[in-house]
């Protein structure tokens, strides 16, 4: 029989990271596809990803929980790109110093992207692992899509 | 970007053949001595300096007349005239040109440097993903699919949103197609070849400060100019005095420069790019209706929003590695379980550490047993019906083609072949794992493979490819290939790869 494997190069490294939550007895769990969530535009540029749950993760996740996590994820985004006093006041430090502020700090945009990264992978350990599902960091993906993979059930007895 | 490519086969290769000759599949590949970084294989059409710190664009005649102007001007300033004033007037006239002066060459060198905010292209599930949902849309109504437009509506604004062709993607909203660096890039301004660039969200605001500074640049060394000229013709006669300054560059240029600088104060206040303005996308005289979704309602808060706006990181992560962790698939023979790796592999022509890290990943999936049972054995049986018997006709058809000319599936064809396996029969020999050849074997796993499933679909090949190719393919596709699964990521890789063609 033959094996559908989608391929991804930070699954890998991901799955590196979370075979004890995934499959302990196997080295590498199987793809078993892939759902995107794609931007959300109707607010403007700013960086913001649909809600809507795909039917793909019927089976495999709740509702609540997957609008809980890209409500959050938004929410984040939405922090980095807030225009208010504290960014206007680095970019106006900036202006001044010609940028070379940030080659000794970093700017609050990549602060906060470090706490997204930071969240993923605890959402990733705490909620999707569990279910067989991997959230891929939209940074990864220059920001266009949440990636979720979603790995095979070899207890239900499918695979090669 | 394919030599590269060649030399990450050439690695992945490697680490095939050393895990099926002797060493379970566990046990880690030897890492490639230096690691690939990822501008290394950036697939637009920029060049990368200082190891993919420093991005620019393909022609960058114009940006060096630009830094020549510059340079000259400023030179013949400091050299003629500064004297004269510093002594006659006061030196701070000197002091307060050579900040300017920093000034602007620092905005244009950041302008010019860096990344204006290059959207990544889809990954290939990613566009195998969206052709599916287009698939779908287009299906329901039964006639010839329209082109690809998505309608959002923005503040109240209906904005369609384009499929880009070439990047995979729906274009976020403002983002526009670069013909010239072919990218993608965000709230894109325009290309500027004086600044060597595309202008788009990351850098305009130091755009701006450039064609700013160098617009009070230019009309201070033309106001002392003329002070300079004015005092010495009083000594020694005005036409004496002209031959002395670099007047006649600064007069031409500061109206073109003042033009621009206010101009462009009108799109920052406005919240528009050049390309919204002069498309007049959000004129009135469109519609009574038609206004801007984007700006923020008051000019203080545009202007504070473009210039000191929270700067978004590059997305292109150019210095990052390709990750090359893991251990590689043979492209190739064993179409049952290695179809899916060769076919994702075809459809990674646009982004070659995708094309590595799926045969990777497969290899892993794949139970030890069927990665021994796969080898390069199946390889040279199909091929030498083919080329009459001899290894390395074979496989100097592959060396030499498709190392460079992989990612486009487009190696010599094997009537072409002679040459080649004249020069290298040596080459072909320790297919087996010679540390010395490794770089050949890859080349000999992995374009084999796309010969086999590569060719037969592939359209924009040479024509002496095809015909090499197909009888071969078929004959494998028969033996080997499931053509019933897999069909839509066989097919989105053929339409990747006649795209990446006709780029």
């Amino acid at each position: 029989m033959f094996l559908y494997v989608r391929k991804h190069p930070d699954v890998l490294a991901h799955l590196n990271k979370h075979l004890n939550f995934l499959r302990p007895h196997l080295k590498q769990p199987t793809v078993s596809s892939k759902v995107f969530i794609q931007r959300d535009y109707s607010s403007g540029t700013i960086c913001k990803f649909q809600t809507k749950f795909p039917s793909e993760l019927e089976s495999r996740l709740d509702k609540r929980q997957f609008e809980e996590t890209i409500q959050t994820l938004n929410n984040l985004y939405a922090e980095a790109e807030k225009l208010g006093g504290k960014s206007y006041l680095e970019g106006f430090l900036a202006c001044l110093t010609a940028y070379t502020i940030f080659l000794c700090m970093e700017t609050h945009y990549e602060k906060v992207l470090q706490k997204i990264a930071r969240y993923i992978k605890d959402q990733n350990e705490k909620v999707y692992a569990p279910r067989g599902l991997l959230l891929t960091d939209p940074i990864e993906r220059g920001l266009r899509v949440v990636e979720i993979t979603i790995f095979e059930d070899r207890s239900i007895g499918s695979g090669r | 970007m394919h030599l590269g490519v060649s030399e990450s086969m050439r690695d992945c290769e490697y680490s095939q053949i050393s895990t099926r000759s002797s060493t379970p599949m566990e046990t880690p590949y030897k890492k490639k001595t230096s690691k690939k970084r990822k501008w290394e294989s950036f697939p637009g059409r920029n060049k990368f300096y200082c190891d993919g710190r420093i991005m620019m664009a393909k022609q960058m005649g114009v940006f060096y007349l630009t830094l020549v102007l510059i340079l000259v001007t400023c030179g013949l300033f400091f050299t003629f005239d500064c004297p004269f004033l510093a002594l006659q007037l006061t030196p701070v006239i000197p002091v307060i040109g050579g900040v300017l002066f920093m000034f602007v060459l620092g905005t244009l060198l950041r302008t010019s440097f860096s990344d204006p905010g290059v959207l990544p292209r889809a990954t290939p599930d990613e566009a195998a993903d969206l052709e599916r949902q287009i698939d779908v849309a287009n299906s329901s109504t039964g006639y010839r699919p329209p082109p690809r437009t998505k309608e959002v509506v923005i503040n109240g604004q209906t904005v369609k949103l384009k499929y880009c062709f070439t990047c995979k993607i729906f274009r976020p909203p403002r983002a526009s197609h670069c013909s010239l660096c072919d990218n993608c890039v965000e709230r894109f301004d325009h290309h500027c070849p004086w600044v060597g660039n595309c202008v788009g969200r990351r850098n305009y605001r130091f755009f701006y400060m450039f064609i700013l500074s160098l617009s009070f640049l230019t009309i201070f060394i033309l106001a002392f100019v003329i002070t300079h000229i004015i005092l010495r013709s009083h000594r020694s006669g005005f036409l004496n005095a002209l031959k002395d300054s670099p007047v006649v560059v600064c007069f031409f240029s500061v109206w073109s420069i003042v033009g621009l600088s206010g101009f462009h104060t009108y799109l920052i206040s406005s919240n528009q790019t050049t390309n919204e303005d002069i498309k007049g996308s959000w004129s009135s005289k469109r519609g009574k209706d038609n206004y801007n979704p984007y700006s923020h309602g008051n000019i203080f808060t545009n202007c504070c929003a473009a210039l000191c706006g929270p700067l978004p990181p590059s997305l292109i992560d150019r210095r990052g590695f390709i990750q090359s962790d893991t251990p590689q698939l043979a492209p190739s023979t064993n179409g049952i379980t290695m179809y899916g790796a060769t076919q994702s592999q075809q459809s990674h022509m646009c982004d070659q550490d995708q094309c590595i890290q799926s045969t990777k990943f497969v290899l892993q999936a794949a139970a030890t047993p069927l990665l021994q049972q796969q080898s390069s054995e199946p390889v040279i049986l199909t091929t030498s019906p083919e080329n009459g018997g001899t290894l390395p006709g074979r496989t100097s058809l592959n060396l030499g083609g498709p190392c460079t000319s992989l990612p486009l599936g487009q190696p010599t064809p094997p009537t072409s072949t002679p040459s080649l396996s004249c020069q290298e029969p040596s080459d072909m020999l320790p297919i087996h794992g010679h540390s010395h050849t490794h770089n050949h074997s890859h080349a000999l796993q992995e374009p084999v493979a796309h010969h086999h499933f590569l060719t037969p679909e592939e359209v924009p090949s040479p024509p002496g490819m095809l015909p090499c190719g197909s009888p071969m393919g078929h004959t494998m596709q028969a033996g080997f290939y499931n053509p019933a699964s897999q069909d839509s990521l066989h097919e989105d890789s053929v339409r990747g790869l006649v795209k990446l063609s006709s780029v």
